[in-house]
């Protein structure tokens, strides 16, 4: 079971959260050609390694941003 | 020791075995180690089905042999060996029919193909229903496979309870099954030989398996990106644990790791890894005569020819690149599996395990050219790769042979993500297998 710790809820399982995948920027929306909306709707980076990723948590409703190693599923910010 | 030559495979057959066994000789290993060259034709990256196959078509359709065929791991150690091994071809997009049903084809013909008994099991493959808005869905797949001249239809409860009489059609049950999509040419295949089979036969025509050879790097000339890779490169090589190759065509046919390699060549991919797990019970008496699929209750189940009921469900639901299990996926399954077979409910888990599994956003496969010259993929393989194993295989080959995308494939390329032509299969591949 992953354990993801919620700011607001600490630590619940998994199926507490709805998953949101990968973190990116948006393009600016004035500028942005239709070639980058869907450069950012579809590709990705699917990192195997420390990846900066949204999580929703059904508790508190909230929507937060983790850092997560995606192959040995420890949450916590790259170490430098 | 001539059947182990080159083109001449030590055929498989009962008279053999009767002479084999009454001698007490040993048979000829089913394909050969070899020393890594430099140059080959064409670096095929994964050796699962749909890499080994490539290269069986490339070398027997055209005449194209020079080919290594490398493996971090081993023959079938993805998930070609992970799967749960079903095939059908009731698919919901017209190309995803017609693409699917010719891989349908060339399992049926395969165990002669190979000469190898790939255990193909025609049982029949059903996809229940437990809502108004499922059956409308299960009605439209009927539709589309019929128009395509896949054997395929809509029946009742009372057909299905004749079909698979352990079923709980009753309509106390918490989810009631209120019909299915019957799918009679569907069926199960025996995963681990089909990858020997076709690397016994590849190995026959000259192509070279090389296991434990890591790809770390792939060289690219002229691209717009960093190091010169990316669009508008062309390969020249791959880089391996063992040594550097150079080849003018590398191919991508990896599960799991794709968007690494993919990375590699500078080419960025519509992938998301997720493992999905399966598990398996102790072997019982024959009681389950078709493959059960129910997308609602997010299970499918078949029984193997040892009597193990083999159960699959939808992915995980975060993406990871760990096998790990979990007891939450072993509760969840026992649940819903319990829902449609109260019967069962004294059956023990023998193990379970995980694959990864490649999810592209319209659950349909990447397949074909990329903005790097040379750079072939056939990925994004999600939770459908095992069925469309064969066919990949001989359509990337014609892809490579020719330099031309076959017509087969052309929805598949990559190109449809930017172009905004996905090839919408959810509703027939996000649990129904």
């Amino acid at each position: 079971m992953l354990l993801v710790p919620c700011p607001n809820c600490g630590p619940r399982d998994a199926s507490d959260f709805k998953f949101g995948g990968e973190s990116s920027s948006r393009p600016d929306p004035r500028t942005a050609t239709p070639e980058q909306w869907r450069d950012y709707v579809h590709l990705k980076t699917n990192v195997a390694g420390n990846q900066k990723e949204t999580w929703y948590c059904r508790g508190c409703r909230t929507y937060f941003s983790l850092h997560r190693d995606t192959v040995t599923n420890i949450f916590g910010a790259p170490q430098s | 020791m001539a059947e182990g030559e080159r083109g001449k495979p030590a055929k498989y057959s009962a008279a053999g075995l009767l002479r084999r066994g009454l001698k007490g000789e040993s048979w000829p290993r089913v394909w050969q180690e070899h020393e890594l060259r430099t140059t080959y034709d064409a670096v095929i990256i994964g050796a699962g089905i749909h890499g080994l196959a490539t290269a069986y078509y490339l070398a027997k359709n055209h005449g194209i042999n020079r080919v290594a065929v490398v493996d971090k791991g081993y023959v079938g150690g993805g998930g070609s060996g992970r799967n749960t091994a079903i095939i059908r071809s009731n698919y919901l997009t017209p190309e995803g029919v017609a693409f699917y049903d010719r891989s349908l084809t060339l399992y049926n013909e395969m165990s002669a193909e190979l000469n190898m008994n790939v255990m193909f099991s025609k049982r029949g493959h059903l996809t229940l229903a437990h809502s108004d808005a499922a059956m409308r869905t299960m009605n439209w797949r009927a539709e589309v496979n019929k128009l395509s001249g896949v054997d395929s239809s809509v029946i009742g409860p009372g057909e299905v309870k004749k079909l698979v009489p352990s079923l709980d059609t009753s309509l106390a049950s918490r989810y009631p099954i209120l019909g299915a999509l019957h799918h009679p040419p569907g069926g199960t295949v025996r995963h681990d030989a089909v990858n020997w089979g076709y690397a016994r036969a590849a190995d026959a025509l000259g192509v070279e398996i090389h296991q434990q050879t890591e790809v770390t790097d792939i060289f690219v000339a002229g691209g717009d990106g960093p190091q010169n890779k990316g669009t508008g490169g062309v390969v020249k090589g791959v880089r391996t644990t063992r040594g550097d190759i150079t080849a003018p065509v590398v191919v991508n046919c990896t599960a799991g790791w794709s968007s690494l390699i993919a990375d590699m060549a500078g080419v960025r991919l519509p992938v998301v890894t997720h493992p999905l797990q399966a598990a398996v019970t102790e072997p019982v008496r024959a009681f389950l005569p078709a493959v059960v699929v129910s997308g609602s209750l997010h299970v499918y189940v078949s029984q193997t020819a040892r009597g193990e009921l083999v159960f699959g469900a939808a992915v995980d639901p975060f993406a990871t690149y760990s096998t790990a299990g979990s007891l939450e996926f072993a509760e969840g399954l026992a649940s819903h599996v319990l829902q449609l077979m109260p019967g069962i409910s004294n059956l023990r888990l023998l193990r379970q395990w995980a694959g990864l599994c490649d999810m592209t956003p319209d659950y349909s496969p990447i397949m074909g050219f990329t903005p790097v010259d040379g750079f072939i993929c056939d990925v994004g393989w999600g939770t459908y790769g095992f069925k469309a194993g064969p066919v990949a295989g001989e359509q990337i080959a014609e892809a490579i042979a020719s330099g031309k995308t076959p017509e087969l494939i052309r929805n598949f390329a990559l190109e449809r993500f930017a172009d905004g032509r996905l090839v919408g299969e959810k509703g027939a591949a996000a649990v129904g297998h």
